[in-house]
């Protein structure tokens, strides 16, 4: 039944496999898109043809490998300053969120603490359009009644940006509320008995102890940003974002290109995902 | 002291203002606005229902939201029966080692793009597709089946796209659960059906409630796995909202569709929450 009480041989082979086959379940299309990237074929599909590393390297007229293919290299980069900007952007607003609902009393707390958390209950979709009508309308009545046109306001990167911030910043909100919740405020008070200013606590006590929730936090929302759809879709200017720029070869055809940009992302979002483990887990051990 | 005080609250209290009424609260009021908004015959704007009145007098639209609701809850009740032995066999049977090693190996899929992970499953099930060729060679089958773009492999899909959003919770749930309480029900004689119903799952079910009430949000706003696994008459309610508003250019009637899937959403969490008396705070954090 459980680790610590005997267990009969076929309830405990049977689950094995059950947790095999999950784990299979589970990898299985990311294995095979990474070697299928390197398969000497024009189309991401058994047979195995040989090794090949056209899809990374070569410029030829046939095959146009990831590192010279500009609108997917252009689409990335996009990708990396937008989600540079809204991890900035959420952990500045998140961790002045959290000191608000965690130190500070209001009439009205907890109904805005609720206002809060309700990004994370909007489908992404629904974010996505009402920002666009919103800025839409905004910019029909600027451009009616002073002339002038907005192009903020249009699809673009800084509505996207907005777009992604709006629910992204809930999730700092959480990361940094719970490390926040730990904190000892006798620190703080005993700082400010020593002579230092409100300012000095915030730098020198404060903020180092939520070092970690700030480094993780701001991890999982420079990852959801790069990697999020559903309210990009809606907001993406003539720049777009690497989710919707594969989206659109996806729905179109496929090509190998593809499976290289997929292994890009696989092993880099991998290695941001076991520092980010590696420093929690640091952390634990002091 | 007093003073000091107000001036910490005015900076950390402007900033959340700003972000919450300009980019939440105003725009769903506009969502509403927009949806009651309409031209008559001269084509003047005005105010109306037309749009939610066309909404319940074409079927197919009507269907379409139907048909997403009912596919959501069953990918949620789908990915709680597929994660949850996973989820206790890591917690509770495997030694606390391998346990650690498990956990981190099930969260590594999932930080990669949703987009990719779709692009996987398309690659594996599609005619020309991986599954095909070594069920081919093997002799299993003449010609080549075509696995995609189907009802199966979009649900299949969706419960794919979905299961950490159970996994974690479940897990988080079960850890705190005393391992004493299962082997004193197994030592008075309970069978392992009465243990798992009697006691693991009510346990467990401030996780449950959590796990279902994202999986069944994320599903019903999910664009991409519809659109691209389940074909051309896959018919998920966000597709038509993006017909909508990017094919026919009707935003009206798209930010009424909108303003039904919010909803929809919002009534489907708050009776979730009401069955299982949590609060939303609690169960997001």
């Amino acid at each position: 039944m459980i680790r610590s009480l005997p267990q009969d041989r076929g309830y405990s082979f049977g689950f094995k496999f059950y947790i095999i086959c999950y784990f299979i379940f589970l990898f299985a299309p990311l294995l095979v898109t990474c070697v299928l990237a390197f398969n000497d074929s024009n189309f991401p599909s058994l047979p195995w043809k040989g090794f090949s590393l056209d899809w990374f390297f070569a410029n030829t007229g046939e095959r146009v490998g990831i590192f010279h293919d500009s609108s997917n290299l252009s689409s990335i980069w996009v990708s990396a300053q937008t989600a540079f900007i809204v991890s900035v952007l959420s952990l500045i607003v998140g961790t002045m969120g959290a000191f608000l609902f965690e130190q500070q009393d209001f009439p009205g707390k907890q109904g805005l603490y609720f206002l809060a958390l309700t990004p994370l209950v909007i489908p992404g979709v629904i974010l996505g359009i009402s920002l666009l009508l919103t800025a839409n309308a905004l910019g029909l009545f600027i451009e009616e009644s002073t002339g002038l046109d907005i192009p903020l306001l249009r699809p673009s990167f800084w509505l996207v940006v907005f777009g992604q911030f709006s629910f992204i910043s809930t999730f700092v909100l959480l990361v940094v509320s719970a490390r926040l919740r730990k904190f000892d405020h006798c620190l703080e008070e005993a700082a400010l008995n020593l002579g230092a200013s409100r300012f000095d606590v915030i730098c020198s006590i404060t903020i180092p102890f939520l070092r970690p929730a700030l480094i993780g936090g701001g991890a999982v929302a420079f990852l959801m940003s790069f990697e999020n759809f559903n309210t990009t879709l809606f907001l993406v200017g003539s720049d777009t974002t690497l989710p919707v720029n594969l989206y659109l070869q996806v729905r179109d055809g496929s090509s190998p290109v593809i499976n290289a940009v997929s292994l890009l992302l696989i092993v880099s979002t991998s290695l941001l995902a076991m520092i980010n483990l590696l420093i929690n887990r640091d952390k634990k051990v002091e | 002291m007093k003073f000091k005080l107000s001036s910490g609250l005015f900076i950390f209290l402007t900033p959340v203002l700003l972000w919450l009424f300009l980019l939440i609260v105003i725009p769903q009021i506009e969502l509403l606005l927009m949806s009651l908004r309409g031209e008559n015959n001269l084509g003047e704007p005005i105010w109306t229902f037309a749009n939610y009145l066309h909404f319940f007098t074409e079927e197919i639209y009507w269907y379409t939201f139907v048909r997403t609701a009912t596919y959501a809850i069953i990918v949620t009740v789908l990915t709680f029966i597929v994660t949850f032995p996973v989820a206790f066999y890591i917690t509770k049977v495997v030694s606390k080692r391998l346990s650690v090693f498990l956990t981190i190996l099930l969260l590594v899929p999932f930080w990669v793009s949703e987009l990719v992970r779709v692009y996987g499953w398309m690659i594996l099930l599609r005619e020309s597709g991986v599954l095909n060729h070594i069920m081919l060679s093997l002799g299993l089958i003449d010609k080549p089946v075509e696995m995609l773009y189907n009802d199966i492999s979009m649900i299949m899909g969706l419960v794919y796209t979905s299961m950490l959003f159970m996994v974690v919770p479940l897990i988080s749930s079960l850890e705190g659960m005393d391992d004493s309480l299962i082997e004193a029900a197994h030592d008075l004689g309970a069978s392992k059906w009465t243990i798992f119903t009697r006691i693991v799952i009510p346990y467990a079910a401030p996780g449950i409630t959590s796990g279902s009430i994202v999986v069944f949000m994320l599903a019903l706003g999910n664009y991409l796995t519809p659109n691209l696994m389940g074909g051309k008459n896959s018919l998920w309610f966000t597709e038509q909202i993006y017909n909508q508003f990017i094919a026919s250019f009707n935003w009206n009637q798209g930010a009424a569709f909108g303003f039904l899937l919010l909803l929809l959403s919002s009534l489907i969490i708050w009776v979730g929450l009401k069955m299982s008396k949590q609060q939303l705070g609690r169960v997001l954090s």
